[in-house]
């Protein structure tokens, strides 16, 4: 006695098994399900990210900072997300804001701590602290395994390019003004010197920003001066003295 | 190669003009980058690029001086398969060796960084290793094995003529860009998806020409059915292609540039990247490396497959649910909690369509249970869908949000990474490159089967190692970051974790290196092979004909 078949298995096979392109449209369904539930809404709702104040663009040396951090693969071993545990918020501030890496393209959260969190380091250690730890991590931090990067404060920054970078972010979407943009390089330059002329046009550009010669050497712009001025900028934006964890927009 | 002359081939026909003319837009385009690139590294980085096209288009006029590709429809394409093995064989000891020198400079920094190579730092070494691991070795053993199965389950030849070709050597060139592009400094940060935009297009390329490539195939096909394997190949080169494309949407910053910042920022591009980075494993690792074992598990086994309609549940519930499960790598982020408690939810329920796959593939050597103990090829496929079920295990365990928040950034997630790619992905390729050795090269068996023995258990003792001192170390670093003394403080500062975890970083590289030494002796044993040194073997494969059998 042959018992009655479910219709779907002789479906699967008479009609996806033997139909390519049918199989293929099916595949594509059925994964694109997932990420459009998942992902499409962070895009609208508007309680995925929190309205605090004090978030803003990079500055131009401070992004360029951000791209050596990058380049050099800094992510692989570092994150930059405080999650809201006691152990971690107590070890590295407050914990991290959606707000906080909103014109990061791309973001930095990574994935591992080989290295502690990075999210808060801004003003936590000197500059000269920085410098000598880049020379030779374990100069400061004797069981340190992180490798040392002594030739960022010999190597000029390629200052040329960062016009075209903010402007290739401003059509993602981040707000730098046309004025940001002319000035990029000027900025750039400017942030390092406390006595430009143009130091108050900056800080009115780039409110908060940390303005001084970041590796010590005033006679050349090095990579080590963007590292550095982007690593004392991080977790310092956001004014948390304003900011209500429990407010209505903020409850996620 | 005066054996080969009677075979007919394509001549010069429109598909090598497409290809030329691609080759060609690409050296000119190098050719500009190299002159006049917006900054240093993209003039530097578009000599080695332009080096791949040029090599390309000699190749192209060598071939066709000679008539073209051949297409003998008679005959499957086995040439290509043989490149796809040696190519796998290369970038295995390739990516293994950069991870046992990375974990090397874990356990010994001080002695493995140079001040003048900063090319050479973990930082930019370490994606040299995932991408050479999983894009080089894991990507050449599927084109390699989905041009050998898809060909043998539709009994057609490989379509496309020179485009299969294409696609392999595209992708090399892929492979090289990329690489050189990390030891560059020349990175997008978005982890598995490094590759700057310009390597992204050119993959999304060669890509959609493997999908054409596998779609024709099948089109042409003598058996009415599509056999299961195919399903997950399909599956797997569909969803990469609109997973690589979604993620890795940027704006160069010049189009002669080498820099490009990702269109999405903050938490959407987090939850992008890691919708993405999850499917990378999920659909590369994962179901590109099912359709190995549905195709090779019964064919070295000689049993079918043990329940088709097993197949079919799990086919499609681990493509639905797998896609869901990307937010468990942000866990207690500022991702919104909503998103965070959907996936880990489908993580969970992903076990089920996961485990569904390794009943199928174990259940296989239902009355075939006696050749684990006389086949190490057997062992080792079935040891790798051993693995997949206990990574597949831990990987739902670890997605739950309060495991989860000790387990996350610290070396567990490293341990589950490698118990999956060293014990799954790496040993099924073994696996079926020990099956495939000997079908391409018409030998009678592996070169030595005592070499399999050996490669087998020295390097199933180094995942061991490997996996247990990554338990130890991502466990113990968990919970000294959260210990508190008795006074309420913080019991230890970063560092002390850092040097707690001293001696498992030294026992990973062992481990490492373990499963570096199987490998090479891997190697030797098939370039033996391959030479021909078989007489004494006690290995025997059933011979595969290179023709084309009629329909039955």
């Amino acid at each position: 006695m042959a018992k009655k078949q479910n219709p779907i298995w002789g479906w699967h096979k008479k009609v996806l098994e033997q139909n390519s392109l049918v199989l293929t449209v099916g595949v594509l369904a059925v994964v694109s399900i997932g990420g459009l539930v998942e992902i499409a809404p962070l895009f609208y709702l508007d309680e995925t990210i929190e309205e605090v104040e004090g978030v803003r663009p990079y500055s131009p040396l401070a992004l360029m900072g951000r791209d050596i951090y990058i380049r050099e693969g800094c992510y692989n071993c570092h994150s930059q997300m405080v999650r809201p545990l006691r152990d971690e918020v107590e070890r590295y501030g407050h914990y991290s804001l959606a707000a906080e890496s909103m014109y990061d393209h791309p973001f930095q959260w990574g994935s591992k701590r080989t290295g502690p969190d990075l999210a808060r380091v801004g003003n936590k250690y000197s500059d000269e602290w920085h410098r000598d730890h880049m020379r030779d991590p374990r100069s400061v931090v004797p069981e340190s395994i992180m490798p040392p990067y002594a030739f960022l404060e010999t190597t000029r920054l390629e200052t040329e390019v960062v016009e075209g970078r903010l402007r290739a972010l401003r059509r993602l979407g981040v707000p730098y003004t046309d004025e940001m943009i002319e000035n990029a390089e000027a900025d750039l330059e400017a942030q390092l010197d406390p006595f430009s002329a143009s130091y108050d046009a900056f800080l009115a550009r780039y409110p908060g920003a940390p303005v001084r010669d970041f590796d010590g050497n005033p006679e050349m712009i090095s990579e080590l001066d963007a590292l550095i001025a982007y690593l004392q900028v991080l977790g310092t934006m956001v004014d948390f003295s304003t900011y209500e964890a429990d407010a209505d927009e903020n409850l996620r | 190669m005066t054996a080969l002359a009677g075979r007919p081939k394509t001549g010069l026909d429109a598909n090598a003009m497409i290809v030329g003319g691609i080759l060609l837009l690409g050296a000119l385009w190098s050719l500009f980058a190299a002159a006049s690139g917006a900054d240093a590294n993209m003039r530097l980085h578009a000599w080695v690029i332009g080096a791949g096209f040029v090599l390309g288009l000699f190749g192209m006029v060598g071939v066709y001086s000679n008539g073209g590709v051949e297409r003998d429809p008679a005959q499957y394409n086995e040439t290509i398969v043989k490149y796809g093995v040696i190519a796998s064989m290369f970038w295995a000891i390739a990516g293994l060796l950069v991870g046992v020198i990375i974990a090397c400079q874990l356990a010994w920094p001080a002695l493995l960084s140079w001040d003048a190579l900063p090319q050479l730092n973990f930082g930019r070494l370490r994606p040299v290793h995932t991408s050479a691991v999983i894009f080089a070795f894991g990507g050449n053993v599927l084109i390699a094995t989905s041009f050998y199965v898809v060909q043998r389950t539709t009994r057609a030849r490989l379509a496309g003529g020179v485009w299969p070709w294409f696609v392999f050597w595209g992708y090399q060139l892929f492979i090289v860009v990329a690489a050189t592009g990390y030891l560059l400094g020349i990175t997008q940060s978005k982890e598995y998806a490094e590759p700057e935009w310009y390597a992204d297009l050119w993959l999304t390329i060669v890509w959609v020409a493997y999908l054409l490539v596998f779609l024709g195939t099948l089109a042409k096909r003598k058996e009415p059915h599509i056999y299961v394997a195919n399903w997950f190949y399909l599956a797997f080169i569909v969803t990469i292609a609109l997973l690589h494309v979604v993620n890795n949407l940027a704006m160069p910053v010049s189009f002669l540039g080498s820099r490009s910042y990702a269109a999405f920022s903050g938490v959407q591009d987090a939850l992008t990247q890691w919708w993405y980075g999850h499917n990378a494993v999920g659909f590369f690792l994962t179901a590109g490396f099912l359709a190995i074992m549905y195709y090779f598990i019964p064919k070295r086994a000689e049993r079918p497959v043990y329940s088709y309609r097993l197949s079919i549940i799990h086919f499609w519930a681990l493509i639905f649910i797998y896609i869901w499960a990307g937010p468990h790598h942000l866990h207690y982020t500022a991702l919104p909690e909503w998103a965070q408690t959907l996936g880990m939810t489908f993580s969970i329920m992903l076990w089920m369509p996961s485990w569904g796959g390794m009943i199928n593939g174990l259940m296989t050597l239902s009355g075939a249970w006696d050749k684990l103990r006389t086949d190490p090829v057997i062992r080792m496929l079935v040891v790798s869908v051993a693995f997949y079920g206990m990574s597949t295990f831990e990987g739902p365990v670890m997605s739950v949000r309060a495991v989860n928040s000790l387990s996350h950034y610290t070396d567990w997630t490293i341990g589950h990474v490698h118990s999956g790619a060293l014990g799954w992905v790496g040993f099924i390729s073994f696996g079926a490159i020990y099956c495939l050795v000997p079908w391409l090269w018409k030998r009678k068996g592996m070169f030595s089967r005592a070499l399999i023995e050996w490669h087998f258990w020295i390097a199933t003792l180094g995942i061991l190692l490997y996996i247990t001192s990554m338990w130890v170390s991502g466990i113990m670093q968990g919970l000294m970051w959260r210990s508190y003394d008795s006074l309420g403080f913080l019991e230890y500062s970063f560092v002390q974790t850092v040097e707690a975890m001293h001696p498992s970083y030294i026992i990973r590289a062992l481990g490492g290196l373990m499963y570096l030494t199987g490998a090479l002796l891997m190697a030797w044993n098939v370039y033996k092979t391959i030479k021909g040194d078989v007489a004494d073997t006690e290995d025997a494969v059933n011979p595969q004909s290179a023709a084309i059998q009629p329909a039955e």
